[in-house]
């Protein structure tokens, strides 16, 4: 307790506090993701199984499921810290939503096309528009429209305001993405990982794809601390602390 | 004056734009709630008499059957329940095989039978070595019979 | 390990283009991403030293 009142840990939700912060951090996460990236990936090639079904063209699943499951996950933080913006009125709080959007919207391309990559040789189809499918696309829509509105509206902070407030209302469509396959019948099969049943899928294939997704999830948090760091030179320009932060560089 | 109006134009074909992709995916979303019809709700009169759609549930076993021509099938879609007879000319998927999923496009036929015109093949979310596969298959058989052979 | 050649680990069972195709995209996608927010960074640190020259060289006019 001692401890957490000796720092005064709201001191970084201040952007002149956060900037060298973020700095500090973003090597660990670049290379934590290496890290990971480099273990996953030997386990999905050189130690996991063939498939019995499938193959060896169930090892889109490596990359295809971490990339779904970020596209998701970083929605729903974006949309919080777009809740946060809203309610506390702290411009570090929008420009953290906007510094994942870009992210958020790479993966669920990701997700997309892997998926589509996959479909074809398994299903027999690149594309169907069963609600999985759908629901996903409709997600990589939302994060266009976040960062177009966001663009799109000159005052910074109305800007901010309209394009929270689509985060937030568009997030409804997160667990519409994740149960479509439960709540209708779709043509994408069920999730292999789920809180309340044991993983349908063999222990090296588990490892192989848990740690991709370790490495996406690193990946994702140096990618986004590193944009945060340019919208915070780009919008806080003219403050004096960022002036001070030139002067000290060049 | 006119930076302004060209950035509101900007702004209201950008909505148009996002209005129209919405209808057109929530459209697709809509009518295709129902992915697929089982056999039950098929035998039911559920599904479209008419129409085109899709049909979905377990290739039965021992029921492909291919004719000389080597391009037209034959198979029964079930979902242990009702079973509908499929038939389907063309190339079929890698994973399509018997007591597996598969996911049909195409209508009814006068006699009752489904005239498919694509089909796809459904796989589940089990993903393990085709030794793992085998050895459960094997338990899965002994344990059946041991069942059966007290009776 | 399970591959008996390098062939066979390149051919990926005959899905060889769908399998190197979602790594490559998603190597290719992370690279972009990366090497486009150092561009973004350098940029901005630019147009702030640019700014500061712009705002040295007005206090020298004025004077």
């Amino acid at each position: 307790m001692k401890i957490m009142t000796g720092i005064n840990w709201f001191k970084y939700s201040s952007p002149p506090a956060f900037y060298p912060l973020a700095g500090l951090l973003i090597p660990w996460f670049y290379t934590l993701a290496t890290v990971f990236a480099a273990v996953g990936l030997y386990i999905s090639f050189a130690v996991a199984p063939t498939d019995f079904q499938q193959g060896e063209a169930y090892r889109i699943i490596f990359v295809h499921v971490p990339a779904a499951w970020m596209s998701m996950f970083l929605y729903l933080v974006m949309a919080t810290w777009a809740g946060f913006g809203l309610a506390l009125n702290a411009r570090l709080s929008h420009m953290m939503s906007q510094a994942l959007a870009p992210t958020g919207a790479m993966f669920t391309l990701l997700a997309l096309v892997t998926g589509s990559l996959w479909g074809r040789p398994m299903w027999g189809a690149w594309w169907v528009w069963d609600a999985r499918l759908t629901s996903e696309l409709i997600l990589l829509f939302l994060y266009i429209g976040f960062i177009a509105l966001q663009a799109s509206i000159d005052d910074p902070r109305r800007a901010d305001r309209a394009s929270s407030l689509l985060a937030l209302v568009g997030a409804v469509n997160v667990p519409i993405i994740y149960f479509s396959v439960k709540w209708w019948n779709t043509l994408h099969q069920g999730a292999s990982i789920s809180m309340t049943s044991a993983p349908k899928m063999a222990i090296t294939m588990l490892t192989g794809m848990l740690m991709l997704a370790l490495a996406f999830w690193m990946y994702s948090i140096a990618v986004a601390l590193v944009r945060v760091r340019c919208i915070i030179l780009e919008r806080e320009r003219r403050a004096d602390w960022v002036r001070q932060l030139v002067e000290v560089k060049f | 004056m006119k930076a302004r109006h060209k950035r509101l134009a900007l702004i209201i074909s950008g909505v148009a734009l996002v209005a129209l992709a919405a209808t057109l995916i929530l459209n697709a979303f809509r009518s295709n709630m129902v992915f697929f019809f089982t056999p039950t709700q098929v035998t039911k009169g559920e599904a479209p008499k008419s129409g085109s759609f899709r049909i979905g549930g377990l290739v039965e076993s021992g029921s492909l059957q291919r004719d000389s021509d080597g391009l037209t099938v034959h198979f029964v879609v079930t979902d242990t329940v009702q079973r509908t007879k499929v038939t389907y000319q063309g190339i079929l998927p890698d994973l399509f095989k018997e007591g597996k999923g598969v996911v049909a496009q195409g209508k009814l036929g006068p006699d009752g039978a489904f005239i498919a015109s694509d089909v796809l093949a459904k796989h589940d979310e089990n993903y393990m070595p085709p030794e793992a596969a085998a050895a459960l298959k094997q338990a899965k058989e002994n344990s059946t019979k041991t069942l059966i052979v007290p009776k | 390990m399970h591959w008996n050649s390098l062939g066979e680990f390149f051919a990926m069972g005959g899905y060889a283009f769908y399998v190197w195709t979602s790594f490559g995209l998603t190597a290719v996608l992370v690279a972009w991403e990366v090497l486009g927010l150092r561009a973004r960074r350098n940029q901005a640190w630019r147009d702030l030293q640019q700014a500061r020259l712009m705002d040295q060289t007005d206090l020298g006019e004025a004077r």
